[in-house]
């Protein structure tokens, strides 16, 4: 991470208005309301089904936009760079005499860098979308793709216009979005001519759909004699009727809205007021977007349709706001974007960003793969780049079962000077930094691998395969304990394969997946070697390798011949709390009569949650073992800890985890229940640095004791 | 959905989008709402407003109506527009569901009067209603209508930390004036 890079975040991190102003939206609260008795999960279907078609079908639709368009009337120019668009508008403003240029949004225009172009030739270019306006007037980029100018107050936005109209203004947001409109008024009249983007371009009509709030685009199309749209390829849909999921879906995701105050269609030319016809260019702009198409993994990036909503729910942005992205486009479809247009390697740093928590790909109503397609980056990135060396070895060595345990083993020895209550609690001045807000967890003196042989436990009952994790063997033994006891209640003995080792997430997540999958391969044996009923987990990262990333990586990886035994384990797999409420259910566990009733309050592990769909079973298992849960704001939001994110972004980690502990004691919980060992080492720590009365314990604490023994 | 439900799912979304909306049963009883309209925006006394071409205007007496309302013209230029408080505009289609009106602006007059002004007094005919986009997309065709402009409320932004602030750049008030039967009863 490069020491600039690295300074902006900091600098972000102490801006609070960058995280104020989204959390007093609301977004999600709001968004819910506009999506009230809407089928979300159909609606994306049919918008990635009519996006996705188009994205195979790029160039076929281009042609057939350009002759719908020119049949109408207009002009359509193909541009395949940011250059040839620029050139165009040059020629353009430069043999009809334009002067002065108005403009109404758009993140193409942005993205060629326009109004600096212009600028440099003697044309001034206005922007008249009021956060367009403000950032212009700041000269800076947009920090949001939807409200450009949400960095910054009421108190900056009044200097900013202050100092541009040359008169002393107010605070008063009121009064000053009318000062504005006063300002801009002329500026429509005064214009040659009217750049806008484009919401959609429809192929069979040769139309494009501009939707706007404060009505500026209707007076950019209608006002300059000359207009120029500048259309990404990935603003295309074949038909007419296409149209419609996306105008139902867009202003929805992206400002809780159930449609913007404007729509305009426009189909050709229109008359001017003067009796002459509008002269309508319309530039197709490539700049990479064919290229992004024929990547087989990155294609379904063009089913954006540019809402913004990944950044509103991703728990990083709403710490550091839009310019720690550097480039125009922000946030998780940002530093994607940002690969294609400009490359690869400026995503070196901004990839890092992205926890992995896949919140944006729950509400992407393009319904696109926004973490995955990140982490792809990051792989790419590795393959071309290479790994840092420490961060490499670390990984090679994880991957070493006998080297890496042993290394913790010596680990649990030499930290007992710092150790005390398994926490950490002196560390070298060098390492207190990841320490700050959060205690380090301590090596158990002994792993649960060491532990097990000596627990007795019922024979000739049904097997469980117990995959402990790295996290519960040297960190958490008691929680194994914990759920060996309970599957002990239910009249099953569980088993524990030695040669299990580390599930390979940790590599996975470092882009590093040849290693994850050589770490796959190891675990297969073990798992498969006995006849069990179950292969159990009490940990969501590891339940994500298991259930679902193994099968992938073999394949990915040249190791398609153990994909069956991949599969066999992930059809056997289940969480621990999963296969507890259906143990109740099915009455083989039996909760204990006259149950003290204790209160808590559920964190839902982004693994566990959006990697393997288990968020109801851990609550109906504690509701039905005599928990009161209550409910926490965003229960299913990172808790910051991401694997290695905590160290790599110890900042960013520790701003996440405030915000989580916030919601988690605003609740009065006894309890902070989390079925995940790393956000457990997160959140125990951060609790026991706060001094909080709350607990931070894993499901199989909770229950250890609630079940009625087995009847003898 | 039955066409009384459909107008009182209309009413609801445009006034839930900050405009009002006024139920009138005849064409004459919708110029009078109209005419009462600008008088209480203060057109006759100093302000102005323009009424862009309506069928609904066929056959009336224009010349009479801005005898009763000075100030009330029926040529729209972009100077007319620019300087007038109120916009008058017939509307070709509603939809229910999101409360949204739809003009055909392919003719410049609907777009100025509707765009420019302070407020926009829209009419539309009942019959007109659907109940969602993707029933009004199949009703609609862009290569016959050159700019179909859908209109939701009055302009807005939040641009400026997210606080919601009316009349950016178009409208900041919409009227909705509703009528059974706008075409009939000609004067």
């Amino acid at each position: 991470m490069s020491k600039a890079f690295k300074r902006s975040i900091t600098k972000a991190l102490e801006n609070p208005n960058l995280g104020g102003i989204l959390d007093r939206w609301n977004y999600p609260a709001t968004r819910a309301k506009a999506y009230e008795g809407v089928d979300f999960e159909a609606l994306r279907g049919e918008i990635s089904a009519i996006k996705g078609e188009a994205a195979g079908r790029l160039p076929e639709l281009a042609d057939q936009f350009q002759q719908a368009a020119e049949a109408k009337g207009a002009k359509v120019f193909r541009a395949s760079s940011p250059q040839a668009v620029l050139d165009y508008i040059l020629g353009l403003c430069r043999s009809k005499g334009v002067k002065k240029v108005a403009k109404s949004k758009s993140m193409a225009s942005e993205e060629i860098h326009l109004n600096k172009f212009l600028g440099e030739h003697g044309i001034q270019a206005d922007e008249t979308d009021l956060g367009e306006w403000i950032v212009q007037l700041a000269h800076q980029t947009p920090s949001h793709m939807v409200m450009p100018a949400l960095h910054l107050t009421k108190e900056e936005v009044s200097d900013l216009f202050s100092q541009e109209l040359k008169q002393p203004l107010s605070n008063d947001i009121q009064a000053l979005v009318k000062v504005a409109r006063k300002a801009l008024r002329e500026k429509f009249f005064e214009a040659d001519l009217g750049v806008t983007g484009a919401n959609i371009a429809i192929a069979e009509t040769g139309t494009l759909v501009l939707m706007t709030n404060e009505g500026n685009a209707r007076l950019v199309t209608t006002l300059p004699k000359i207009h120029v749209a500048i259309v990404g390829l990935e603003k295309l849909v074949p038909r007419f009727q296409d149209a419609a999921p996306i105008l139902k879906a867009l202003p929805k995701s992206a400002t809780s809205q159930l449609i913007t105050s404007y729509v305009s269609m426009i189909t050709g030319p229109v008359p001017n007021d003067d009796g002459t016809m509008k002269d309508l260019h319309i530039i197709l702009m490539d700049n990479q977007r064919t290229a992004m198409a024929a990547d087989p993994e990155f294609k379904q990036a063009l089913q954006c349709i540019r809402c913004a909503s990944c950044l509103n729910v991703c728990p990083v942005y709403r710490l550091v706001g839009g310019h720690v992205f550097g480039h125009i486009y922000t946030g998780g479809i940002g530093t994607i974007l940002t690969a294609w247009f400009n490359e690869l390697k400026t995503t070196e740093d901004i990839q890092g960003l992205c926890i992995g928590c896949g919140k944006c790909n729950e509400v992407c109503p393009g319904k696109i793969d926004i973490a995955g397609l990140i982490l792809e980056l990051r792989r790419r990135l590795g393959q071309k780049e290479g790994l840092p060396f420490i961060q490499k070895s670390a990984l090679q060595i994880i991957n070493n079962r006998k080297v890496f345990h042993t290394m913790l083993r010596a680990a649990s020895i030499a930290q007992k000077p710092f150790a005390k209550e398994g926490f950490i609690r002196h560390l070298p001045m060098f390492l207190s930094g990841l320490a700050e807000h959060r205690s380090l967890p301590a090596i158990a003196p002994q792993p649960f691998r060491d532990l097990f042989p000596e627990i007795r436990q019922p024979k000739g009952g049904p097997k469980v395969a117990f995959y402990a994790g790295c996290a519960i063997d040297f960190v958490s033994p008691k929680v194994g304990l914990a759920v060996v006891k309970v599957l002990n209640q239910a009249g099953y003995e569980v088993i524990f394969p030695q040669e299990q080792s580390c599930c390979g997430i940790p590599h996975w997540a470092s882009g590093a997946n040849e290693m994850a999958a050589l770490a796959a391969a190891h675990n297969l044996g073990p798992l498969l070697a006995e006849e069990v009923e179950y292969v159990m987990t009490a940990c969501a990262t590891c339940a994500t390798a298991l259930k679902k990333e193994w099968p992938h990586l073999l394949q990915q990886q040249g190791m398609a011949g153990l994909v069956p035994k991949a599969e066999a384990v992930a059809a056997k797999t289940v969480m621990f709390t999963e296969l507890v409420a259906k143990l109740i259910q099915e009455g083989r566990l039996t909760p204990k009569d006259g149950l003290e009733l204790q209160s808590v309050t559920y964190h839902d592990s982004c693994h566990a949650k959006r990697h393997v769909g288990i968020y109801k079973e851990p609550r109906a298992a504690l509701g039905a073992a005599g928990f009161d849960l209550r409910e926490m704001n965003e229960s299913d939001t990172c808790c910051g800890m991401g694997g290695s994110f905590t160290v790599k972004q110890p900042e960013l980690s520790m701003g996440m985890l405030k915000r989580k502990l916030d919601n988690a004691e605003q609740t009065g919980a006894q309890y902070l229940c989390a079925e995940c060992p790393g956000c457990l080492i997160q959140l125990g720590g951060g609790l026991d640095k706060r001094g909080s009365s709350l607990q931070a314990k894993h499901p199989a604490e909770l229950l250890e004791d609630r079940f009625k023994d087995p009847e003898a | 959905m039955s066409e009384v439900a459909m107008f009182e799912l209309f009413k609801s979304r445009v006034e839930g989008a900050g405009a009002q909306v006024h139920r009138v049963a005849t064409r004459q009883e919708a110029i009078e709402c109209v005419l009462k309209t600008l008088e209480a925006e203060g057109v006759g006394s100093g302000a102005t407003a323009i009424w862009a071409e309506s069928s609904c205007l066929e056959g009336c007496d224009t010349q009479a109506l801005s005898a009763r309302v000075p100030g009330l013209g029926f040529t729209v230029t972009r100077e007319a527009a620019k300087a007038a408080r109120v916009g008058i505009t017939q509307m070709a289609w509603g939809i229910a569901d999101t409360g949204t009106l739809v003009q055909d602006g392919s003719g410049v007059g609907q777009r100025l009067a509707s765009a420019l002004p302070w407020t926009h007094i829209a009419l539309l005919d009942a019959r007109q209603l659907v109940p969602d986009l993707a029933t009004l997309l199949t009703k609609v065709d862009p290569t016959k209508s050159a700019f179909l402009g859908f209109i939701t409320g009055p302009s807005r932004t939040a641009d400026i930390e997210r606080v919601l602030a009316i009349g950016v750049h178009g409208p900041e008030r919409l009227v909705v004036i509703c009528v059974d039967d706008l075409e009939g009863g000609r004067l």
